[in-house]
């Protein structure tokens, strides 16, 4: 995941690029065969341990997801989470320090 | 890490994994429980379920939601930018529904309070459609919708 925390204002923006393929379960393979959905269904972004986004998807969210927002607060050097499960219950957490 | 964590890590299904993460306090158990995932609402097929899976039954159309960095038309319906703002006070969640994709939510977001009632994100389109905006605010919902035209759809294969 790459998460970038930056300082604007009294705000922090967060944008996020997660790896993931997001697969939406309506293609077929070459040989004729339905690719199952893969998708993230899950996403939480915490700050100092306190959640300010949490996030449902389904697989219409594109590949490798982008997600950006704003929460009041933060400071430099604070740290800033982010962890996803998708639908096999595969997760992954990341986190960044805000800059 | 000593080695019965690791082996747990390795055999462990989502649950334990979801556990550790409240042990080593990644998250709070009240986000672990959070963690659902409305079936009802993804597997809607039209609006109208979609909004049904959602307990949002009519939402009133709302002029303070806006769609900011969107495009009229979209070259490739794989990636499609979406941003929704919304000035409704309260704002308490955001969702994106795109009506002609083979299900209709693409997805929900939950604002904290203290968090900016807007985000942005990135979509599949399978074709030109209308995109609806639903925000929750004080309870209540409430809609806003435009025409991203596709050139090229995004779910073929």
């Amino acid at each position: 995941m790459k998460i970038r925390g930056s300082l604007v204002g009294d705000s922090t923006e967060v944008k996020v690029l997660m790896n993931h393929e997001m697969e939406t379960g309506q293609r077929k393979d070459a040989q004729g065969q339905t690719i199952p959905a893969w998708f993230i269904q899950n996403v939480s972004v915490t700050w100092n341990g306190k959640t300010v986004l949490s996030a449902q998807w389904g697989p219409a969210v594109a590949k490798n997801p982008f997600l950006s927002f704003k929460f009041k607060g933060g400071a430099k050097g604070d740290r800033i989470v982010i962890h996803w499960v998708d639908n096999r219950g595969d997760q992954r957490t990341d986190e960044a320090i805000i800059g | 890490m000593d080695d019965t964590r690791r082996a747990v890590l390795i055999s462990g299904g989502r649950a334990t994994l979801l556990a550790l993460a409240v042990a080593a306090g990644w998250i709070k158990p009240e986000d672990a429980r959070a963690e659902g995932w409305n079936k009802s609402a993804f597997d809607g097929r039209n609006l109208d379920e979609a909004l049904k899976g959602l307990g949002a039954g009519e939402p009133a159309q709302s002029k303070e939601i806006a769609f900011v960095q969107t495009p009229e038309i979209a070259e490739n319906g794989a990636v499609v930018p979406i941003g929704v703002a919304s000035a409704l006070p309260k704002t308490e969640a955001i969702a994106i529904l795109i009506e002609k994709n083979p299900n209709t939510l693409a997805a929900v977001f939950d604002i904290a309070p203290g968090t900016e009632a807007a985000i942005s994100t990135r979509v599949k389109m399978a074709q030109t459609s209308n995109v609806y905006a639903l925000v929750k605010a004080d309870g209540r919902y409430y809609v806003a919708s435009k025409e991203i035209k596709v050139t090229l759809g995004g779910c073929g294969g």
